[in-house]
């Protein structure tokens, strides 16, 4: 196998510039002992920073069944161009990754095409239908890395602790995006003053924070690993600090685009950030921050979900909700680090140890890893078109403006997933 | 946030200021608002003559896109068009392409490319006509004939010409709106009007069931009591109850909602004296108005549907004119390019 050293880019984690060496996809020697030794290849790093590579915990693949929206080739490609090498694929495809037959089938497709690192989480319930108990046990012995309903509902609390007690007989971790069917109902923005004065349908927090309690207190008594994905809401963040408090297993994550904007960029109908949960007031958009920082939150997910251009051609109840956003992740997260909402060690936690440790994962750079890393150079700028995105989803946010971050290099295992030969 | 929506105002006005789309009132300022009541004022003027028309809209195409029913908004877009001397096409699309499985932007743009020069859309979903100027057909003149619970702008400044008629004015006045703001174009509509044109107080009176979240920022108080709701009112404003409201769990009952927000003789005897009453239409009598009230003299229901006429034609003649400087302006560019 082939060496690459990295030379004079700075590590995240320890804020100095190292030289690392790279050896048969593990990572051989860092600092002098690196420099010492000579490499086939060398990479100069010089002005960037070198990081261990992203973990998201919410992406949407697409594959198999929604080609006209993404592949796993497309969308992992586009993973490793936003600095990921490590994705936990949504179990809402078609059909459903309910069994260990489409785990199967996700994984070789994987092997083959993607480049990053998939890790299919499994639907909880059968066809996602929030009734009856999914192969759970079955599903975790294919590789499933965890177990949720998508963003779908489970039908009833009866289900949801059964669910969970189930899962915690085998060990597993439970992934839910807690949101209460009847109270959200029709809408499809943030119940407030843009959804008021727009006409818009709104979802209150209440359909968060409700079902949110309903998991706590759920996860308490069956003593479930709990993950809650997507948090939206000031009131959750406290809710979720309590629990911890109590000493329920529980950690979270926030979709990066909830950090950066709020209900306003509904104001002209903009159906592109017609997202679900919605993007709401600028009071939630400061606790969901503060939650990063504080580490309440764990993690920061890019909640991707390319769509067809069709799925965003309609006034904005007729949309279909998601932003394709993996490629942009880490822009956006440098774009709070330039506006100093939020500190550049919480923004690469939150992006690697963070979800890494949601998973029972590490994701540290040192002797002996396996070199999952990235390298980006945080001031350089770069704008989203169609000529640079690799996802088949070109909805992205803040298009036609320049974006802090660019990376230069996504090692996988050692091999080289960005930038891609064949581009 | 304020109400006043920069992206609106963009997309409804060309650059000198004229209007090419009319969506929202969100945007438009008092000039333009009473530029429009002044034009309406010299529409009215041709409705009373014996031939009913002006040749502002000859050649033009008009098409009637309604992908929700209507009777009367509709039939009085198409006389104004009319009176203008548009050719008018009338299109029931709930019933038509859609059904068939073609996407909104496709009809339109088969539509667009039957060179048709303005759109009067009414749609269920908010948002429609700003999506469909935006982003499908941004060279026709789209006029918005009612968005989900967005907005009815044609409504709102028919009513806003009712009450000049009728007061004379705007600063100073008391007006409330009654009913089922929640589900209501024309309330967010009526309130965004009133404040640009300096009324003193707009009031929403309902239960909470029928109030959107923080509707003060819209620009109104609130007040739960009709009773004391009703106190020195210029002008009070009821809305359509629709039966749905019992089943989605808003309201108890049709009776009890009659006796706390119907409008009876008892509780309009509270109101200043020359109180008006108005109503979008279609009026439920014994459910939100009493028969009494809706046929006597403080009402001013039926004037409000003949100034829905003139209203349109000043909307329609103005979008247009503003659409096609847009154009000659395009194809100038063009042509010294």
């Amino acid at each position: 196998m082939s060496s690459l050293k990295i030379n004079g880019g700075r590590l995240a984690h320890t804020d100095t510039v190292t030289t690392v060496l790279i050896r048969d996809g593990h990572i051989a020697a860092l600092g002098e002992a690196a420099g010492r030794e000579s490499a086939d290849n060398e990479f100069d790093a010089n002005g960037c920073i070198v990081s261990p590579g992203f973990v998201d915990l919410c992406c949407n693949l697409r594959e198999p069944g929604n080609g006209q929206k993404g592949n796993i080739a497309s969308e992992s490609l586009a993973a490793a161009h936003g600095g990921f090498t490590t994705l936990c694929a949504s179990p809402e495809t078609s059909p459903v990754n309910d069994s260990g037959a489409v785990t199967n089938l996700i994984l070789d497709v994987a092997a083959t095409r993607s480049s990053v690192r998939i890790l299919p989480v499994g639907a909880i319930t059968r066809g996602l239908e929030g009734d009856l108990l999914s192969d759970m046990a079955g599903l975790a012995a294919a590789g499933c890395v965890a177990l949720g309903n998508g963003a779908r509902p489970v039908k009833n609390a009866r289900v949801l602790r059964r669910c969970m007690a189930y899962a915690q007989t085998f060990g597993l971790t439970v992934m839910f995006s807690p949101e209460n069917q009847a109270l959200a109902a029709d809408g499809y923005a943030h119940d407030g003053l843009v959804a008021s004065r727009l006409g818009l349908l709104g979802i209150p927090e209440v359909a968060e924070t409700a079902a949110i309690m309903e998991m706590l207190l759920l996860a308490e008594e069956t003593g479930v690993r709990l993950h809650l994905s997507q948090l939206s809401c000031a009131r959750s963040v406290e809710m979720l600090a309590d629990a911890r408090t109590r000493g329920i297993a529980v950690t979270a994550d926030v979709a990066m685009h909830q950090l950066l904007f709020t209900e306003d960029a509904l104001s002209g109908f903009d159906s592109r950030y017609h997202v679900r949960p919605p993007l709401r007031s600028e009071r939630d958009r400061q606790a969901l921050l503060a939650g990063v920082r504080d580490g309440v939150i764990d993690a920061i997910t890019s909640q991707h979900q390319p769509h067809d251009s069709a799925a965003k051609q309609a006034p904005m109840a007729a949309t279909e909700p998601g932003l394709s956003t993996i490629e942009s992740t880490l822009s956006l997260g440098l774009l709070l680090v330039e506006r100093g909402e939020l500190g550049n060690a919480d923004l690469i936690r939150a992006l690697t140890t963070g979800p890494a440790a949601v998973l029972g994962r590490s994701a540290e750079l040192c002797e002996g890893v396996v070199a999952d890393l990235c390298v980006f150079d945080p001031e350089a700028n770069w704008r989203p078109d169609d000529t640079n995105l690799c996802s088949v989803g070109r909805h992205v946010p803040l298009p036609g403006q320049d974006l802090p971050g660019v990376v230069r290099l996504t090692l996988r295992d050692g091999q080289q997933a960005w930038p891609c030969n064949n581009l | 946030m304020t109400a006043n929506d920069p992206s609106s105002t963009s997309l409804q006005l060309t650059a000198d200021g004229q209007l090419r789309h009319f969506l929202t009132l969100d945007g438009l300022d008092r000039a333009l608002l009473t530029e429009i009541l002044d034009t309406a004022d010299s529409f009215i003027e041709v409705g009373e003559r014996s031939i009913k028309k002006v040749p502002l809209l000859r050649g033009r195409t008009v098409v009637n896109l309604f992908f929700e029913s209507s009777t009367r908004t509709r039939s009085t877009f198409e006389l104004a068009a009319k009176r203008l001397s548009a050719d008018v096409l009338n299109l029931d699309i709930s019933t038509s392409a859609t059904s068939k499985g073609e996407s909104l932007s496709d009809t339109l743009l088969n539509l667009e490319a039957m060179a048709s020069d303005m759109f009067v859309v009414r749609h269920s979903q908010s948002g429609a006509p700003h999506f469909i100027a935006e982003s499908v057909t941004p060279g026709v003149a789209i006029i918005n004939a009612g968005d989900g619970r967005h907005a009815h702008p044609t409504q709102a400044m028919l009513d806003m010409l009712t009450i000049r008629q009728h007061k004379g004015r705007f600063e100073g006045l008391n007006v409330a709106i009654v009913g089922d703001v929640l589900h209501s174009r024309v309330a967010r509509s009526q309130i965004r009007a009133l404040n640009e044109l300096g009324a003193a107080e707009v009031r929403v009176i309902a239960p909470a069931t029928l109030l959107p979240r923080d509707v003060e920022s819209l620009g109104c108080t609130v007040e739960y009591d009709m009773k004391r709701g009703m106190k020195d009112l210029d002008v009070v404003i009821m809305l359509r109850l629709q039966k749905e409201r019992m089943e989605g769990a808003l309201l108890p009952s049709e009776r009890e909602f009659y006796r706390l927000y119907g409008l009876n003789r008892e509780k309009l005897a509270l109101a200043d004296p020359r109180c008006i009453v108005m109503h979008p239409g279609p009026i439920n009598r014994g459910v939100e108005i009493e028969s009494a009230v809706a046929d006597g003299p403080q009402s001013v229901i039926l004037n409000q549907v003949t100034n829905g006429i003139a209203i349109r034609m000043a909307v329609m003649s103005m979008a247009m004119g503003g659409q096609m400087a847009e154009r000659n302006r395009k194809l100038a560019g063009r042509v010294e390019g």
